[in-house]
């Protein structure tokens, strides 16, 4: 691997916090190249979206070097080079839906015409034509999580940073989400580290799956996912997807201990060893 | 034609406990209440009627007493929610004071403003109503402006907003429907404030001083004439502020309705 490519890297990254000195993170060393997706897997309590955080800056590191494009996360941050999408959509209730969309790009100072040729963009990517002028609470869960993809990705960041985005949706809704961020993904050719309880979810979207496990949180092995691309609803029914789903599982038990149920559903049972 | 059947539906109880309440106002009144206790709403309404004048410039003498001090106490109150929710130290020490003062019945100072201020000055009754009313509209801004979910401030910050940024885009909007229902409650407050500042004196036009007086001269349809004038506004200046937050807050599930 090129290391020059990598968007994020990792050197060493361990997270203490302060209170009992409970060690959320430790030895986390990852390399993320440009235009992969890369998700975060591992039970509660495993420090994945503390470690999504330390990329996007918004926890500091206890130890490690923390390199983002290139630079200190902290400089990434403020230089906006990544997107974030969370698990419960964060829309501001006064704002209509483009208002939402054009949130950065206000913050970054872009002009009223150009902000609106962008939203307009913005608002066909992720199929919400109609429903620019209402507000957050007129709408379905799925298209918030819509509204808050299209804001990530409304300047263009060179990362997109996304924890358990589809955690709070229903099965259904969160298999079309799934599809609709290949199709992004596929379209925008942004760097995507995603944060996941869902080994299928996981296996489907990426190209790589980093499988972590807790006390202490730390990376217990790495799935790389050679399924083809472009992939659609009948990637799920290959033989190759259940093979890696069972990969990603044994990976999961080896190194925290706890079990996950064939549907890839996020039941998660920690073994005796931590009681 | 339905929704009209539906809407006298969701009316029909309320107004039916309206006309019923007139009725029994009306008959016990002239059948078993003495005129002292609670004189017939048509005398009141009569009274309102030929005196309608006096009653009325004491009303909008006292209406304006309690407009200044909900206005000096509220926007004294949202200065100082700014200024604890901006520099949290400042918060924290002061916070469990104000907290604390919400609980004092300020109204028993009413006589000491009136020493303060002049008992014929209007300031002296606008000093309690601006008093009775700081404290829920400080208390109310701040728990709005600070009680901002940590998303989104992570969110703010990942676009690399400052925290003036944030206060400006964030934590003041979020304040908006908190601010709302504290100018609500103050509304109520400011108009008892400037009646009881009444109470104990001051000028001969107030509507404290009108109900006092034809109480003591035991013309108690004047005093409740008095009362109703000092009910319909009251409802008014609520129904001012809950209209101008209908029309801020137009984004708020609470404005679904239209």
């Amino acid at each position: 691997m090129n290391a020059d490519a990598a968007v994020v890297s990792l050197k060493g990254v361990r997270k203490e916090f302060d209170r009992g000195g409970v060690v959320a993170l430790q030895d986390i060393d990852l390399d993320v190249q440009a235009g992969e997706f890369v998700s975060l897997i591992g039970p509660s309590g495993c420090g994945k979206s503390t470690l999504l955080r330390i990329v996007g800056d918004l926890i500091r590191p206890t130890a490690g070097d923390v390199v983002v494009n290139g630079k200190p996360a902290h400089q990434a941050r403020l230089d906006r080079d990544y997107g974030i999408v969370f698990q419960d959509a964060v829309l501001f209730d006064w704002r209509t839906v483009e208002k939402n969309i054009g949130l950065p790009l206000e913050l970054t100072g872009w002009s009223r015409q150009r902000r609106a040729d962008r939203v307009h963009e913005l608002i066909e990517l992720v199929e919400l034509s109609g429903f620019e002028r209402n507000h957050p609470w007129q709408l379905s869960g799925g298209m918030q999580q819509r509204v808050a993809i299209a804001r990530a990705l409304s300047f263009e960041p060179a990362l997109l940073l996304m924890d358990e985005p589809f955690g709070a949706l229903d099965e259904m809704t969160r298999e079309r989400m799934n599809l609709e961020l290949l199709r992004i993904w596929d379209q925008t050719r942004s760097t995507v580290i995603f944060v996941t309880h869902s080994i299928a979810e996981a296996v489907f979207l990426s190209t790589r799956v980093v499988v972590m496990s807790p006390r202490p949180g730390r990376i217990t092995g790495v799935v790389d996912v050679d399924l083809p691309q472009p992939r659609g609803v009948e990637t799920r029914e290959q033989p190759r997807f259940a093979e890696l789903v069972r990969d990603v599982r044994r990976t999961l038990r080896r190194g925290g201990g706890f079990e996950a149920d064939e549907a890839g559903e996020d039941e998660l049972i920690v073994a005796e060893e931590g009681l | 034609m339905t929704t009209t059947l539906r809407r006298a539906g969701d009316w029909g109880p309320a107004a039916a406990v309206f006309v019923l309440g007139i009725v029994a106002w009306e008959a016990g009144t002239r059948l078993y209440i003495e005129e002292f206790l609670l004189p017939p709403l048509s005398s009141i309404l009569e009274t309102l009627r030929d005196d309608w004048g006096t009653i009325w410039s004491a009303g909008i003498f006292t209406f304006k007493e309690a407009l200044g001090g909900f206005a000096i106490g509220s926007s004294a109150a949202v200065l100082m929610a700014l200024a604890l929710a901006r520099w949290r130290p400042l918060g924290r020490a002061f916070m469990p004071y104000a907290i604390a003062a919400n609980a004092i019945p300020i109204i028993a100072f009413a006589p000491i403003t009136n020493n303060w201020f002049g008992i014929l000055s209007p300031a002296s009754k606008m000093a309690i109503a601006a008093v009775l009313v700081f404290f829920p509209v400080l208390v109310n801004t701040l728990r709005g402006l600070t009680s901002v979910r940590p998303a989104q401030i992570e969110l703010m910050r990942s676009y690399a907003a400052g925290e003036l940024e944030i206060f400006r885009r964030v934590r003041l909007p979020n304040a908006l429907p908190y601010l709302f229902s504290g100018l609500k409650v103050a509304t109520v407050l400011a108009m008892i404030g400037a009646i009881v500042g009444d109470y104990f004196g001051g000028s001969q036009d107030a509507l404290g001083i009108l109900i006092r007086r034809s109480a003591g001269i035991f013309d108690f349809k004047l005093a409740w004439a008095a009362i109703v004038v000092a009910s319909i506004l009251g409802m008014l200046f609520y129904a001012a502020v809950a209209t101008i937050e209908r029309l801020t807050m137009r984004w708020h599930p609470s404005a679904r309705a239209d």
